[in-house]
């Protein structure tokens, strides 16, 4: 492969490649967020309702 | 007898007789760089170990870095076997809290566009007459990493290994002073300005828990050549999450990286000697390190940019400068720019997210080419 190709391929594949995958795992943490989120502590529930 | 004292003698100075130019040079280089590491405190950990492995290599007759020498045996057991780079990013994992990046995932994508820099340059280096291989380590000096610099360094041109692990550890050491003027230079005083607001969102112990093997198991299956260094990271990460293994994640954290950075450190000096660094290839190298994190720096700020428009000005394009790996140097140099043009303006937690974001992307966009050069036949 000739430095032509060479630099071209690893270029736009390296950058691409980079982007897309860390472009795939905000997706990955976006679900997990929304698979484990946060349980509300019930005493604050409980405060917060009292207020109202 | 007289004869005696004068083989005695001249034995005692063999060393000054031969004292070459050229080591006389690297030798005061050593120096230069203990200066800046004691004087100045320019990565002090890195560049003192490294300084002095400079000096001591280039003194003559020591043998310290031919079969069996001292330095030799830390070289080729430590960083041709990519064992010290690995440990160290055990290291950094367990010193870094993914947390601000967990707040605000999208963030991450400025860590992907801070090692575009890896990329322009290794063309540029093509260009400039460095072959293939050698481009590669040239530019992943971008990745503004030392661990991985040396990783794939050592991997495709050990004989390079001098000057770009020089080129990635004193640049990292001048981010405050190489990015705040390209910060001002692209982007205007009302996007500087903007106030970022803090996410309300909590990130729950299970998703920081399974962050570190979520991202392993994504990452290298991407990019399987990656995994040492993704691994290695992660694992680090998971030692300080889980919260089961203290006694580990202090270790991670202090003894492993401080004893592997010594001997890191004045491997990589070794690597400077006279014969092998005082070569035009060398400046070039170090050169074009510079040229690589100026476009990271320039990169990111432009993808800054981008989110900035699409997130109709939600999002200060400074942080878009953090999103390379230097840690935490460039969220502080982005809080501090962003602090120079509003005092209500708080980045840091924002610019903590890109640069650790940063250090995922750098890791990954060398697995990336990793994975690619095996796919080439070159791996």
């Amino acid at each position: 492969m000739n430095n032509w190709d060479f630099g071209l391929t690893l270029t736009l594949v390296g950058m691409g490649g980079t982007l897309v995958s860390l472009w795939v795992l905000t997706f990955v943490m976006k679900a997990m967020k929304r698979l484990f989120p946060v349980k509300l502590d019930k005493s604050a529930g409980t405060g917060s309702g009292e207020g109202k | 007898m007289t004869d005696l004292l004068l083989n005695a003698s001249s034995f005692l100075l063999s060393g000054f007789m031969a004292l070459t130019l050229g080591q006389v040079v690297m030798i005061l280089a050593g120096g230069g760089l203990l200066y800046l590491g004691i004087a100045k405190g320019y990565e002090p950990l890195l560049l003192l170990p490294i300084g002095f492995g400079a000096v001591l290599v280039n003194l003559p007759l020591t043998g310290l870095m031919e079969h069996e020498g001292l330095l030799r045996f830390f070289y080729d057991h430590g960083v041709l076997t990519e064992v010290f780079p690995c440990l160290i990013f055990v290291g950094i994992g367990a010193m870094t809290d993914f947390g601000p990046l967990l707040h605000r995932p999208g963030i991450l994508l400025l860590g992907a566009a801070g090692q575009f820099g890896i990329f322009l340059t290794l063309a540029l280096a093509l260009a400039l007459g460095f072959t293939q291989l050698e481009a590669v380590a040239v530019g992943v000096i971008g990745a503004c990493d030392g661990p991985t610099a040396i990783y794939v360094t050592s991997k495709y041109a050990p004989h390079l290994l001098g000057p770009v692990s020089v080129a990635a550890y004193s640049y990292m050491s001048l981010v405050p002073l190489l990015q705040p003027p390209i910060m001002r230079l692209l982007t205007t005083k009302r996007e500087r300005a903007i106030v970022m607001k803090a996410s309300k969102e909590s990130v729950s112990r299970p998703v920081r828990v399974l962050f570190p093997v979520v991202v392993t198991v994504v990452t290298c299956l991407i990019a399987p050549k990656g995994a040492p260094l993704m691994g290695m990271i992660m694992l680090g990460n998971l030692l300080r999450e889980s919260g089961v293994v203290g006694r580990l994640a202090a270790s991670a954290e202090n003894e492993i990286p401080n004893v592997v950075t010594l001997l890191l450190g004045i491997s990589i000096g070794a690597t400077m000697q006279a014969d092998q660094f005082l070569r035009p290839a060398t400046l070039l190298v170090l050169a074009l390190g510079m040229v690589a994190i100026i476009l990271d720096t320039v990169m990111g700020l432009l993808f800054g940019k981008l989110m900035c428009l699409l997130s109709r000005g939600a999002i200060n394009p400074l942080i878009g400068a953090a999103g390379i790996s230097a840690y935490p140097m460039a969220a502080r140099v982005a809080q501090v720019e962003g602090m120079k043009y509003n005092k209500r303006s708080y980045l840091l937690m924002h610019a903590m997210g890109a640069n650790t974001g940063g250090q995922i992307g750098s890791v990954m966009a060398a697995g990336i080419m990793l994975s690619l050069l095996q796919g080439l036949g070159m791996g």
